[in-house]
């Protein structure tokens, strides 16, 4: 497939390298040396010019292109690429924006702009921090089957209940499969008698109340459940939806926003958000706002450090989570080495998500392991996949290591995979693949 | 460069729309020529308005409107036609020398200032009167007619009349709705002002009319003996703009039960945004459910109707027996019946109750029965409802309900603000931000009605002891409450069954002004007050 991305900034390479192995990709870009560099570090072909005319996306070969993924920092300009593109050629387009307003004008209408795919920033960081709140000790948390089920990835601490155990004593949930032990940043295929150790992270496939109540379980007794009380800081984009979506869920955010204007206009569209105006770095406001009781602090304001001071500041106040808008990509460990229990580049998430539109082999969704460790793929199997018709026990020897069959729905219905499973044509398979051999396994599934 | 306020712009305009009075004044001489009476006072009537019109509006040809001149125009002219609207009465006191004899020689209306208390009293729709006798003997079918035209003419607004049918005034016509529209702002329902004018009085016109044929038709029906065309008529007029001038002396008291039940949610319509009404009539019906204002304002009506219903079931509500005989305003025996009538009877309790609130709350003003009768805990529930008024955009008068609501939100987000310093709260009107002046804007009128109130209580009270006037501090917050309120009955003399004739006249031009700047919502009138406004 030939793939035209337009804008090599961090989203535009993310999905960039991501395809780069198994589909032809250019790259339009406007900074010369941002061309020169990826033309070296990455196997595409980079083109310099401004994706919204039509004599560069010519050159880039927007006629035999199959997609056109238009990922710039302005939203204009991607809407204004996408259009152009649908002007001139059939590419399926997929267009990058932060304001919401265009995101709300395209889902009206379907094929607004001549955009076949919208993606929205800051709406899908929001939606994955509010996934993450939503359970206790969870880093990261993404919907398949349409909410029917649920692949999270969870921190073992030395004082939770199944530290020490192995998977066959800790597999006390029904409907959850233990998909990935991610131990030292290896990845460890889980058996029976893998022992999960405190530092390890495990990642859990199966439906949203096992997720939840494994989620429970694995956090000490003090806190239980979801979180009540949520703190935000910083009224951005992603903070506003932070706040809205939260609100949908019918909790009573704080949020604490600098700039007064900013903060009335917050005020005003978030009725159920106790909006603060204040510095959040003034340790004195936040003891007296008893921001230290908070289950939850999210840090989105617009720079990493006040990010990573907040979280700080919040923790060592004795708040139960931090988790941090972190927009420089490397950082993002380093934070969390330091003290911020979650941090979350807005970016990644939408490379993520656009990256799953470009899968060959069905995938309908895909979520991203550590980045490029593994994936988990959601696909619709037919009668010519490897899956079908044979108990999953015999599939499995079948296919390499590292593949784990981690949830089925039928019909709609939620199927918990074991031994004798029979696949059928037509079920949705949710699938952890690790990277060594994803190439290798996902033609055949 | 007109630098000053152009006064003669303003003045010609009022003469456009007093010359326009000629024709609503075409009803009661239609009545006096079907009953035999005199159509002499109107003609006069007729003449004076369409002269003194013709003048004023020659004295700017071409009228350009600007919202000084806007406030100007909108207060002058509601002076005008209270001050046209006494001719008829004056006339039918006095007659004409040489031509025509006094044809009502008793009436009390012969006191100039009592003429313009009463035609003040219709055109602001406060319903107030110094009628002394209430009856078709001393005051013709025709001269009634006219006293309850002014008040369907003034309920939903003169001006938004005249913005509806002049087009010299399409221009301007958004900021003189809003100098005479009740509320804290007005909504525009069309592009074009003069639209959503006619729209406006094209409801009001039918509601008006729906509830002449319900009630004519309950006469036809048997279910209301007395309620005969005439009557039907009348009562239609003085419902839709909440006045409560009722050609019986006995106010609705006088009709069954099923009239009055009928002439209920009429009181409940009339004391609803009429920009409301419209968007569930036109567009979505559900908008009703979604409006913040019509929550509050059911609820507050439900609640008040809830205690004074359970006070008048159970006996409560009635001035005791014993007291009775203690030399009161009220008939011993008027209350000796009335509380038979309710007392352990659920219906007519609820009705009474319900009728008595929705008139009080609406300022409506009607009487179902007299609440002279009543226990000092009914009527200060009525005297507190007084304050409350319509909702915005009705024709009913008060302070209103959503600007009760904005402060009640308010002074919450000032206690929470105590606790959280650096809280920023909006004040919120359904899913509406309200913006801060216009919290703002909503204090500085409450805070001035209540001054206004408490200080033509103390000037009433003070002419009172002046004049010998005997009054009970009731009887003095009632009066002044009433009528800047709009609401119309107060208590003790100045009960649903008794009026204002008492006071002198200098107390009564003081309510006349009340009335005035009630009907206006202060603003507009305070403004012309100041040098501020005369100044270039």
């Amino acid at each position: 497939m030939r793939v035209i991305i337009i804008g090599a900034g961090q989203v535009g390479e993310s999905i960039a390298s991501d395809l780069d192995r198994s589909h032809e990709v250019v790259i339009v870009e406007r900074d010369a040396d941002r061309v020169e560099d990826l033309t070296y570090s990455l196997d595409v072909l980079a083109v310099q010019g401004d994706g919204t005319s039509l004599s560069v996306l010519r050159e880039a070969g927007i006629d035999e292109a199959d997609m056109l993924i238009a990922t710039t920092d302005n939203d204009e300009t991607n809407i204004v690429a996408c259009a152009t593109a649908k002007a001139i050629s059939d590419a399926f387009t997929v267009a990058r924006v932060k304001n919401t307003e265009h995101l709300r004008t395209w889902q009206q209408s379907g094929d607004a702009f001549g955009i076949d795919f919208m993606v929205c920033t800051n709406l899908l960081a929001a939606e994955a921090i509010v996934r993450i709140i939503g359970l206790p000790a969870a880093r990261d948390v993404d919907p398949f089957a349409e909410g029917r089920v649920q692949m999270a990835e969870f921190e073992v601490s030395p004082d939770s209940p199944v530290a020490d155990q192995t998977v066959r004593e800790a597999d006390r949930f029904d409907s959850l499969t233990f998909a990935a032990i991610l131990r030292n940043g290896e990845v460890v295929i889980p058996r029976g008698e893998s022992v999960i150790s405190a530092g390890d992270r495990v990642v859990v496939i199966g439906s949203p109340e096992s997720v939840q109540a494994f989620s429970d379980a694995l956090v000490p007794a003090e806190s239980p459940g979801s979180p009540e009380e949520v703190v935000i800081v910083g009224g951005s984009e992603v903070g506003y939806h932070v706040a809205r979506l939260l609100e949908e869920r019918g909790l009573r955010p704080r949020l604490i926003e600098y700039d007064s204007e900013r903060a009335r206009r917050l005020a005003e569209k978030l009725p159920g958000t106790i909006v603060m105006e204040s510095d959040a770095t003034n340790a004195e406001f936040l003891e007296r706002e008893h921001v230290g009781d908070a289950d939850v602090v999210v840090s989105a304001l617009d720079s990493d450090e006040k990010n990573l001071l907040v979280s700080l500041l919040a923790t060592r106040l004795g708040a139960g989570r931090t988790v941090a808008i972190i927009d420089t990509p490397t950082y993002v460990e380093l934070f969390e080495a330091v003290g911020v229990d979650v941090g979350l580049n807005p970016r990644e998430v939408v490379a993520e998500e656009i990256t799953r539109f470009t899968h060959e082999g069905g995938a309908e969704n895909v979520a991203l392991i550590e980045s490029d460790k593994a994936e988990v793929l959601e696909i619709e199997v037919d009668r010519d996949s490897i899956l079908v018709g044979q108990p999953i026990s015999e599939v499995m020897t079948e296919l390499p290591d590292g593949v784990v069959i981690g949830a089925i729905t039928r019909h709609d219905e939620f199927v918990t995979p074991r031994g004798d499973t029979v696949i059928e044509p037509g079920d949705h398979v949710v699938v952890f693949v690790d990277i060594e051999v994803l190439d290798d396994v996902t033609p055949r599934l | 460069m007109h630098l000053r306020v152009d006064y003669r712009a303003s003045l010609s305009l009022v003469g456009t729309v007093l010359k326009y009075l000629v024709v609503p004044l075409a009803l009661p001489v239609a009545v006096a020529l079907y009953y035999g009476e005199s159509v002499v006072p109107f003609l006069v009537t007729m003449l004076v308005t369409a002269a003194v019109g013709t003048w004023l509006e020659r004295l700017d040809p071409e009228p350009d409107l600007r919202a000084r001149e806007g406030f100007l125009m909108v207060g002058v002219t509601w002076l005008a036609v209270a001050l046209v609207g006494t001719i008829p009465y004056l006339v039918e006191a006095h007659g004409i020398p040489f031509l025509l004899g006094p044809l009502s020689p008793a009436s009390t209306l012969a006191n100039p200032v009592n003429a313009l208390f009463e035609s003040m009293s219709g055109f602001s729709t406060t319903g107030s009167t110094v009628l002394g006798d209430i009856s078709f003997e001393t005051h013709g079918r025709a001269i009634m007619m006219w006293r309850q035209l002014t008040q369907w003419l003034g309920g939903m607004g003169i001006v938004v009349l005249a913005v509806a049918i002049l087009p010299q005034l399409s221009a301007g016509g958004a900021q003189l709705m809003d100098a005479e529209a009740p509320g804290p702002s007005i909504e525009k329902l069309t592009p074009r002002i003069a639209q959503t004018a006619r729209l406006l009085w094209a409801a009001y016109l039918g509601f008006t009319v729906l509830e002449i044929l319900l009630l004519y038709g309950l006469h036809r029906g048997g279910m209301a003996p007395q309620m005969d065309f005439y009557n039907a008529v009348a009562h239609g007029l003085t419902t839709m703009p909440t006045g409560g001038f009722s050609p019986e002396a006995r106010s609705i008291e006088a009709f069954s039960a099923a009239a009055q039940w009928v002439v209920i949610p009429f009181m409940v319509v009339a004391g609803t945004n009429f920009a409301l009404i419209w968007h569930a009539l036109a567009d979505d019906p559900r908008t009703f459910l979604e409006d913040t204002e019509f929550h509050t304002y059911l609820g507050i009506v439900a609640v008040l109707t809830a205690i004074l219903a359970g006070l008048l079931f159970s006996g409560n509500g009635f001035v005791a027996p014993d007291a009775v005989t203690a030399g009161q305003t009220y008939d011993a025996a008027y209350v000796v019946d009335a509380a038979a009538d309710h007392v352990g009877d659920a219906e007519p309790s609820i009705r009474a109750a319900l009728f008595q609130v929705l008139a009080i709350v609406t300022t409506t003003g009607y009487a179902s029965l007299d609440f002279n009768a009543w226990s000092a805990p009914a009527k200060y529930l009525l005297l507190f409802a007084m304050f409350i008024g319509g909702s915005a955009g009705s024709t009913g008068g008060g302070i209103k309900i959503v600007r009760w609501y904005v402060i009640l939100k308010s002074l919450r987000r000032e206690l929470f603000t105590t606790a959280h310093p650096e809280a920023v709260r909006p004040v919120r009107l359904g899913d509406r931000a309200l913006d801060e002046r216009a919290v703002r804007g909503i204090y500085a009128f409450t805070l001035l009605y209540f001054v206004i109130f408490a200080v033509a209580t103390i000037l009433l009270g003070l002419d009172a002891v002046r004049v010998g006037l005997d009054v009970t501090v009731l009887e003095l917050v009632s009066a002044s409450a009433t009528t800047i309120g709009n609401v119309g009955p107060g208590f003790g003399f100045l009960g649903p069954m008794g009026g204002f004739v008492e006071f002198s006249n200098a107390s009564k031009l003081l309510m006349v002004v009340l009335m005035w700047i009630g009907r206006l919502e202060i603003l507009p009138v305070l403004v012309l007050l100041t040098p501020e406004y005369w100044k270039r």
